[in-house]
């Protein structure tokens, strides 16, 4: 118990003190960059509880999670389907090579031009842009599953589904997993980007405007809004890996299994 | 895997000929591939699947490609987004590394820093654009801060994971050998960390490169991304698919140098081979 409290008490350390740093030097100092945490904290307060959740977070949430929905189920998809062949997946390589070298901002003015200025063209871009490390960690996945699974599965003549259900991908969910995690943090700068870009509500449009307008105070409570949104997804998914992968014993997965 | 191929074949003479055309059995069905996607796009235009205003034809995009790629506004740009691709890593490998390899090698350091990390790393770099601009304004600076700073975390984060990782029996046994610490540092903990590093650094490199377009489109700092957007809101379709194809094959390009770097450094690190490949 006591080891246990000394341990959070040293997690905890820096986390205050940079908090309480923050609150006495941007109290005393008149930088028009950093004003008063006070003042952010009463703009985030002013703002996003609960005042702008409806109008800007929640059309933003909704983007993100369609986009990377879609995403999440077309590299699954594609990736099991390349995996499993060696022929498909040599053909499709030097395609995935380029698609996932193209940096995901520049798809931007694609969708804009194709989509319009919609939420089709965010979701659009957000999926696009986000897929890769998915497709590409779930080939990895089911090419590096266990021969003898794949032998034990001709001896018994297991049908497609079952195989696809009960080995390939559970053996390929700890890469799965990795890509996740990788396109998630590409989904929510997509939707931030797409969202300055071309938008009338978010909390990518409600930043920028922010800073147009000079309000600063509104403009950083956006800031520490996005940092919290992009923790939160994280966590939820970290979460929904442990659950999934409890039987994995290597649940946290080496970082260079990653494939990016 | 067709470039190992061919340096086999190169080193034994004999297998020059076998060696070939297992090379060009590798590469025949993704060379294929490529020309029959492009030339069903092509298809699909000519025959009025796809709008011509949206989805101009492939010859077209390749051709103005060729075009502009002799124009001096598009070295400019690529030199641009190149610069600031590099200097951003780099500044962000030269905090990163030492920073990973002092917390990873202190299990209390890391204990105190580790939500910070784990806050900051998650925050999407690009909700910091607008205070960037506000400070720098729209030029080279900004785009530099902001790239440092979003690839500072993935480099620093396979530091730490790296440093831990080292085969604890190895250390003991540098030790038991009467090497001090700069040479187990030397000849013990850096070997170990460094395939570590090099994945930091390849994912550090797709998101240096992913902010680097990202605020030239944005803020119109120059570079490719805001050739892109000026390209698009110009109307000129033919430019802006032109653009977003070099901007794909600049990623190409940069990836293959940084493999290159990477065998080159770890080509003595027999497991990190088989990761590559």
């Amino acid at each position: 118990m006591k080891a246990w409290a000394a341990r959070a008490a040293l997690q905890l350390a820096l986390p205050v003190v940079l908090v309480i740093g923050w609150w006495v030097w941007s109290e005393s100092n008149d930088s028009f960059f950093f004003p008063p945490l006070r003042e952010i904290v009463q703009a985030f307060e002013d703002a996003w509880i609960w005042e702008r959740v409806g109008s800007d977070v929640l059309p933003s949430m909704t983007r993100l999670l369609a986009g990377f929905g879609l995403a999440v189920a077309a590299g699954v998809a594609v990736g099991l389907l390349l995996g499993s062949s060696r022929l498909a997946y040599r053909a499709a390589l030097p395609l995935i090579e380029f698609l996932r070298a193209l940096p995901p901002p520049a798809i931007i003015p694609f969708g804009v031009l194709v989509f319009g200025l919609g939420d089709g063209m965010k979701v659009v871009v957000i999926a696009a842009g986000s897929v890769w490390p998915i497709l590409l960690n779930t080939i990895q996945g089911v090419r590096s599953i266990d021969p003898r699974f794949v032998e034990v599965n001709r001896a018994y003549r297991v049908r497609a589904r079952d195989r696809l259900c009960h080995t390939t991908l559970p053996a390929a969910s700890p890469h799965i997993f990795a890509g996740l995690r990788a396109s998630l943090s590409i989904a929510v700068i997509l939707m931030v980007l797409s969202e300055m870009t071309a938008s009338t509500n978010g909390v990518g449009f409600f930043l920028v405007q922010s800073q147009r307008g000079f309000a600063l105070p509104e403009m950083w409570a956006a800031i520490v809004l996005l940092g919290i949104i992009g923790c939160a997804v994280n966590a939820v998914l970290v979460m929904i890996q442990h659950r999934l992968l409890a039987w994995h014993e290597g649940a946290r997965g080496s970082a260079l299994s990653e494939v990016r | 895997m067709s470039d190992g191929a061919r340096h086999h074949g190169q080193r034994h003479g004999g297998q020059v000929a076998g060696g070939l055309r297992r090379g060009l059995g590798a590469v025949t069905p993704g060379a294929l591939s490529v020309v029959c996607v492009l030339g069903a796009l092509e298809l699909a235009v000519r025959s009025g699947l796809f709008d011509e205003r949206w989805f101009p034809p492939v010859s077209r995009i390749f051709a103005e490609l060729a075009d502009q790629a002799t124009t001096s506004g598009f070295r400019e740009a690529t030199f641009e987004t190149v610069r600031s691709w590099a200097s951003g890593l780099v500044a962000a490998v030269a905090i990163a590394v030492p920073l990973g390899i002092v917390i990873g090698s202190s299990p209390r350091l890391h204990a105190s820093v580790k939500l910070v990390i784990e806050f900051l790393r998650p925050v999407p770099s690009v909700a910091l654009i607008p205070l960037a601009v506000v400070m720098w304004g729209t030029g080279a600076e900004t785009k530099f801060f902001l790239i440092l700073f979003a690839a500072v975390w993935p480099v620093l984060f396979q530091a730490i994971y790296g440093v831990q990782d080292v085969d604890p029996v190895a250390l003991d046994t540098a030790r038991s050998f009467g090497m001090g610490r700069g040479r187990q540092w030397l000849h013990v903990t850096l070997p170990s960390t460094l395939p570590f590093i090099a994945t930091g650094v390849r994912i550090a490199s797709a998101i240096a490169l992913l902010l680097a377009v990202g605020t030239e489109l944005i803020i119109g700092a120059p570079g490719l991304g805001r050739a892109i957007g000026i390209a698009q809101s110009g109307g000129a379709a033919v430019r802006m698919y032109a653009y977003i194809v070099a901007a794909g094959l600049l990623g190409m390009l940069l990836n293959l140098a940084l493999g290159r770097v990477e065998r080159s450094v770890l080509h003595w690190h027999e497991s990190h081979r088989t990761v590559v490949q």
